[in-house]
């Protein structure tokens, strides 16, 4: 079931959340909206379920919800067929974990509604499927934050939505609990492929567990591609910034004002002379954890803090001690001039260097 | 002779140390405070009524008159707190979910009836259901006779009891998430589902709690219920009034001896309430 959303306006007040924003999701795949808070993700997977209608515009075709094509856009929210979860649970305290799952089949006409048995062999195929089997009968105060979630999700699905929509699913649970269930919602979506869309403000989250990425920044969809096409290609300057570490560095001879941007694992740190275009730097500290050594060093001339990543081994080889002057060597970078974007690969070489590094 | 090991000592494994000191200390003011305030009086009345002999008793409790007092002071509270009960929870859901112009003065007229003597509300009612006025002149075609009568009773009740449901109620339905209702409406319930299934069961321990408060005041109301019963005896009588009627003729004992009726009946329904509510809203309701 894909999902269109076109041209959605939403205002609250003097707060515009969307602005005119375009979306399109493919059937039976994973997406994650991903946004700093405030940008308005969540606003618009709840237009696209329906608990909150785009402000209307001059344009008729603004604000159309789509599924597969079919106009949903006056479709109330339970007609909708969509399964949503709520980042605080919103479970239905005074109903046991059964009596949540089975809530939505219960609460059908009665000539849709599935007979008592039915509802019990759905609801322990779901308990069975959430992996908690046997723990029908507790209320959701009696459970943890994971197994509540959990059991939210199982809630959603148990009507068997066309779409499911999950509005920052792991945003309060702590970080164990949250990799796990990442993992395991991977897995679950391989098993059911129904169409996923999830908020989130985890960069690491949207960039391991979805299919696709639809980058939002205030109000607008910023970039939308594969996780690792987002990642090495980012369109813009917030994107490079919100996916990962990444270091800013102005540029500052250029009588056009233009801001680089390069990764720490771009960053090749020489003890001897590296040319001419090479950055010398002084070592602030030095700390490896696994494969690779994180450095934090200090730029000569403007003092700008850079972070650097090195594989161990060469860590070991260069054996930096804090406060040791080095040349860093910059071998892909990310240009955004006032003109527009560039990328360049340097080569490691000095000698057959070009100039793009120089005047930095 | 050897000594226990110290942590081993019962002494010292069973009891906790508190993060927050003063156990003994407000536990201390609690029993003192409740025994000055609550326990000595309502025991002096305990104490007087022993002077009667146990036919004496019962001759003064089980009196037609008497009796006919309870059923109406017990009923009409009942009904008060029922009604307040269900039109509470209105009140309250409109001041929470709705902005409207006037909103808070609304909200502050729920608590009037706490702040007024309850002489003022008595008379001002009985001014206006009384066959001469605005509202019994109204009613007195119909057939409908209020003042002087146990619905009359029951309408000073009413009165009385309103503010209790609505201020246990409001903070439970301002607490309540948006996100539960939400949620419903996704899983395909319609508004009267989501009410009948998800609000109301949420706010069901409140207004429980509200019924309780408000049938504690019906039971308990002198003030404003004499001025609109009428006083007749057999028919619109309240039991606090005979009380204050047998004080008035000096029969001390027999006053006290209506009071411990009142006392343990109250104090048993009250109760009752209370067990049923710890019944009905426990965890373990479902037999694990």
């Amino acid at each position: 079931m894909s999902i269109e959303v076109r041209h959605a306006w939403k205002r609250f007040g003097t707060f515009t959340a969307l602005a005119g924003v375009n979306l399109s999701v493919p059937s039976g795949r994973l997406t994650a909206l991903l946004g700093p808070s405030g940008s308005g993700k969540t606003t618009l997977l709840r237009i696209i379920a329906g608990l909150e209608s785009p402000d209307a515009t001059s344009d008729p075709d603004s604000g159309k919800v789509l599924f597969h094509g079919e106009d949903v856009s006056n479709v109330p929210a339970g007609r909708r067929g969509v399964g949503f979860v709520f980042q605080h649970y919103a479970l239905f305290r005074h109903l046991t974990v059964f009596e949540n799952i089975a809530f939505g089949l219960s609460v059908r006409p009665r000539r849709d509604r599935p007979t008592t048995r039915q509802i019990a062999d759905r609801v322990n195929e779901l308990l069975d499927l959430i992996q908690l089997s046997g723990l029908g009968g507790r209320y959701p105060d009696q459970l943890s934050g994971g197994q509540r979630q959990r059991v939210a999700l199982a809630r959603a699905l148990a009507v068997q939505p066309r779409v499911l929509l999950l509005d920052e699913p792991f945003g309060a649970l702590d970080a164990r609990v949250r990799k796990d269930l990442r993992r395991w919602l991977r897995t679950l979506h391989e098993r059911l492929h129904v169409t996923t869309v999830f908020v989130t403000h985890d960069q690491e989250e949207a960039l391991e567990l979805a299919d696709e990425v639809v980058v939002m920044n205030q109000a607008r969809v910023e970039q939308v591609g594969p996780p690792q096409e987002v990642y090495d290609r980012p369109a813009s300057p917030f994107v490079i910034e919100f996916l990962g570490n990444v270091n800013r560095l102005e540029r500052g001879r250029t009588a056009a004002k233009s801001v680089l941007y390069v990764r720490p694992h771009d960053i090749d740190i020489r003890r001897e002379f590296a040319g001419e275009h090479a950055v010398p730097a002084r070592v602030l500290h030095v700390f490896s954890a696994g494969n690779y050594g994180r450095v934090s060093l200090s730029r000569g001339d403007t003092g700008d803090t850079i972070e650097a990543e090195v594989p161990r081994q060469q860590l070991r080889e260069l054996n930096l001690r804090d406060g040791d002057r080095v040349n860093l060597v910059f071998r892909h970078v990310r240009l955004f001039p006032a003109e527009g974007f560039r990328e360049e690969d340097l080569p490691s070489e000095p000698s057959a260097s070009r100039d793009a590094g120089s005047g930095i | 002779m050897r000594t226990p090991h110290p942590e081993l000592s019962p002494n010292l494994r069973t009891r906790r140390r508190r993060v927050l000191p003063g156990f003994g200390l407000t536990l201390g003011t609690t029993l003192l405070f409740l025994s000055l305030i609550v326990l000595l009086p309502l025991s002096a009345a305990f104490i007087r009524t022993a002077g009667l002999s146990w036919e004496e008793f019962w001759g003064h409790v089980s009196s037609p008159r008497v009796v006919a007092s309870y059923r109406l002071t017990f009923g009409a509270a009942l009904a008060a707190a029922a009604a307040n009960a269900f039109f509470g929870v209105i009140v309250a859901w409109v001041l929470v979910r709705y902005e409207f112009p006037g909103r808070k003065i609304v909200d502050a007229l729920v608590d009037l009836p706490f702040a007024l003597p309850t002489a003022v509300a008595g008379i001002a009612l009985t001014a206006l259901y009384a066959p001469t006025g605005w509202i019994g002149g109204l009613l007195e075609p119909l057939g409908i006779k209020v003042a002087y009568t146990p619905l009359g009773i029951w309408v000073a009740l009413t009165f009385i009891g309103l503010p209790f449901v609505v201020r246990t109620v409001q903070p439970v339905l301002e607490e309540l998430e948006p996100e539960l209702e939400e949620a419903a409406a996704t899983l395909g319930a319609t508004r009267t589902q989501t009410l009948r299934r998800v609000v109301l069961p949420a706010l069901l321990p409140a207004t429980c709690t509200g019924f309780t408060l408000a049938l504690a005041r019906g039971i308990g109301e002198y003030g404003s219920v004499v001025f609109i019963s009428g006083n007749m005896p057999l028919r619109t009588e309240i039991t606090p009034l005979l009380i204050v009627t047998k004080l008035e003729q000096y029969d001390y004992a027999g006053a006290t001896a209506l009071a411990v009726v009142m006392l343990v009946v109250s104090f048993a329904l009250l109760f009752g309430v209370q067990l049923l509510q710890r019944w009905f809203f426990s965890p373990e309701r479902h037999g694990r």
